[in-house]
């Protein structure tokens, strides 16, 4: 059994124009220690996914069926007081914006030590001391200062490694962190990840990793599942992954990645993600594909194995055939 | 913080100079005599002569200013024109009843119009969202004068368990005081709890939907903790603002309130005076009507600094 299991999660949201499918059947496992890379453009259903284990999605609005477990206990049907213990202790997030996701009201050390005190049971004095260690432990020089400061007092790097500092304070078993780099300098990017890596090694926490940016999916990540218009397209281990790409949509990413084309101009993927309103029975691929035949409009392909430990949904997949 | 709230009584301290000016000006500018006034329709020049030496109003302007701000600062407001009564003791006799009906209809407003607000941003689009907006939108509509004279058919009327009017002062009976003063408050509170509840509102739902909201609830922080602490407090500089915004309101609302229930007020005082040109009356509640502005400014801006630590911090820089 894996430390956190996804089976067939499939969530979708009640809007004006009616029910949005988000995500669709995805299933995935991830072990302790395991950093897994959760890949896809804007508006695939990575976030999505992720959000739907700590439950951060509006509850009024979301229609949520399938299966999340942590440890073999449940969580979708958890009860709200009994899920309140799981967020931000065993489950935790670092989310995308660093400069509006801390409260501008409330010092640094307040908005550590909060979350110590709520799960840790903490008194305010070692939960200030606690707080000054992860400081210390995310790289934020003078923390005995940054303590007493507020968030817009500090650069968009220093308050995401507050963010991550108030994320692992209660050594989560999973760490979902949402496009934790993109809204950072690309010097500041490398550090942050660092953080990440030597928390998995240190805490031994698994980190879900949510990204559209191969780049990083490279460095940090072991295992990769690509997902397109609400569904898992491919899953591999990294460097298989990047070894034999089978999905063209996986391929047409990495030719996308700015090093793929120095001097020229990006590679891109034509036309344009089809709506998550409808969802006709084929491959939801076709009309940007290089490789499309007409298998591809009459059913929608199905995650099958390529390799050891490699799924892809492709009628043609590329690769060693 | 201490420089920032010493730049601030600074610039209120000429904000009230020059308001004293204004008011100086204003009312040497409105048309009639008020030595006319005081001897009545039959007197003779030399009477009205007599009268207008008296009070200095025959020294040119400028020299009347210093006359007038001199006397101000020592306490002397001079003397009614209408009963030769000092004017300080009418304020001091006044003024506390005012301050009393206004700060009981603040403490009406907060509390219905705060609480209301938070519980329809968190309830948005059920019923007890349109239960307050429907009855803030009501409140703003109805006029306070009619709001008191229904107010008072119910209560002491049909029901007969509150007094109609009146005014005993909080040192006699604290308890009748209160008894009395509880209608006008709610009547008076009821169009500012109706505005607070509705920017209350607004305020709330955006912080909810904010990031540091999300990161709260991400947290494990119990609902009342992320409402109560990490949306109200960045709500809470929109409430003060409307609630400086307010007291201008306030007092001439407490002007209607208090005639209704007959109540000895600033307001009653301030509607007399004009009538009868009692300038010395006038320019001291209108000098005072400024004092409690600027006062009331001052302690919106230092409670934003405490509340906002970007306007605390950067007080305190060489800005």
């Amino acid at each position: 059994m894996s430390l956190l299991e996804i089976t067939d999660l499939t969530v979708g949201f009640d809007t004006e124009d009616g029910l949005v499918q988000a995500v669709r059947n995805i299933s995935l496992t991830l072990d302790e220690g395991e950093i897994l890379a959760l890949c896809g453009e804007s508006g695939c259903g990575k976030s999505v996914t992720a959000m739907s284990v700590p439950r951060l999605l509006p509850p009024d609005t979301t229609r949520l069926s399938g299966s999340v477990t942590l440890d073999g206990r449940e969580l979708t049907t958890l009860p709200e007081p009994d899920m309140r213990h799981v967020r931000g202790k065993d489950v935790s997030v670092v989310f995308q914006e660093p400069m509006t996701s801390l409260n501008p009201s409330f010092s640094v050390g307040y908005q550590i030590t909060e979350v110590l005190r709520r799960h840790e049971g903490l008194s305010r004095r070692a939960a200030g001391e606690r707080a000054l260690a992860l400081l210390e432990l995310v790289g934020i020089p003078a923390p005995a200062r940054r303590m007493k400061e507020y968030p817009h007092q500090l650069s968009g790097g220093m308050r995401q490694r507050v963010m991550i500092a108030i994320a692992v304070a209660c050594s989560p078993r999973v760490l979902i962190a949402d496009e934790p780099t993109t809204a950072l300098d690309v010097t500041i990017q490398a550090g942050v990840l660092d953080v990440f890596r030597d928390l998995r090694d240190r805490l031994g926490t698994a980190i879900i990793l949510i990204t559209h940016d191969l780049g990083v999916v490279a460095d940090i990540a072991d295992r990769a599942v690509v997902m397109y218009a609400g569904r898992a397209v491919e899953q591999a281990t990294v460097t298989e992954l990047f070894a034999n790409p089978r999905h063209p949509y996986t391929l047409g990413l990495m030719k996308a990645l700015p090093t793929a084309a120095v001097g020229g101009r990006l590679a891109e993927i034509p036309g344009m993600v089809p709506s998550p309103l409808s969802d006709p029975d084929e491959c939801a691929f076709h009309d940007r594909c290089p490789r499309v035949q007409t298998d591809c409009r009459l059913s929608r392909p199905q995650l099958v194995r390529q390799a050891e430990g490699h799924l892809a949904a492709c009628f043609h997949p590329g690769g060693q055939s | 913080m201490l420089w920032f709230i010493l730049r601030r009584c600074g610039s209120a301290v000429i904000v009230m100079f020059l308001g004293s000016v204004l008011i100086f000006l204003g009312i040497r500018a409105l048309p009639g005599d008020p030595a006319t006034v005081m001897a009545g329709q039959e007197a003779s020049p030399e009477v009205v002569e007599a009268i207008r030496q008296e009070f200095g109003l025959d020294k040119p302007l400028p020299a009347q200013y210093v006359d007038y701000i001199g006397q101000t600062l020592t306490g002397n407001f001079g003397r009614s024109t209408q009963d030769q009564l000092p004017v300080i003791d009418i304020i001091a006799e006044r003024l506390p009843v005012t301050l009393e009906l206004s700060a009981l209809a603040m403490l009406v407003a907060i509390v219905i119009g705060v609480g209301a607000g938070i519980v329809a941003a968190v309830r948005r689009g059920k019923v007890a969202d349109y239960v307050a907006t429907g009855f803030g939108l009501a409140g703003l509509s109805v006029p306070h004068f009619w709001l008191g004279l229904l107010a008072i058919l119910l209560f002491a009327v049909t029901w007969q368990v509150l007094p109609a009017s009146g005014y005993v002062p909080f040192t006699q009976d604290p308890g009748e005081n209160l008894q009395r003063m509880i209608l006008p408050a709610l009547v008076l509170g009821t169009g500012f709890a109706a505005i607070l509840m509705r920017q209350t509102r607004s305020a709330m739902l955006g912080a909810l939907s904010a990031d540091y909201v999300r990161t709260a609830r991400s947290k494990g922080l119990s609902e009342a903790k992320v409402v109560g602490a990490h949306a109200l407090r960045n709500s809470l500089t929109t409430v003060i603002t409307v609630l400086g915004l307010q007291l201008g309101a306030l007092i001439s609302g407490a002007v209607v309130t208090e005639q209704i229930f007959v109540i000895p007020g600033f307001g009653k005082l301030t509607v007399d005076a004009v009538l009868t040109r009692n300038y010395p009356v006038i320019q001291a509640v209108v000098l005072i009507t400024v004092i409690g502005y600027v006062v009331v400014n001052l302690l919106v801006d230092i409670a934003y600094a405490f509340l906002n630590p970007r306007i605390r911090l950067s007080g305190g820089s060489h800005d």
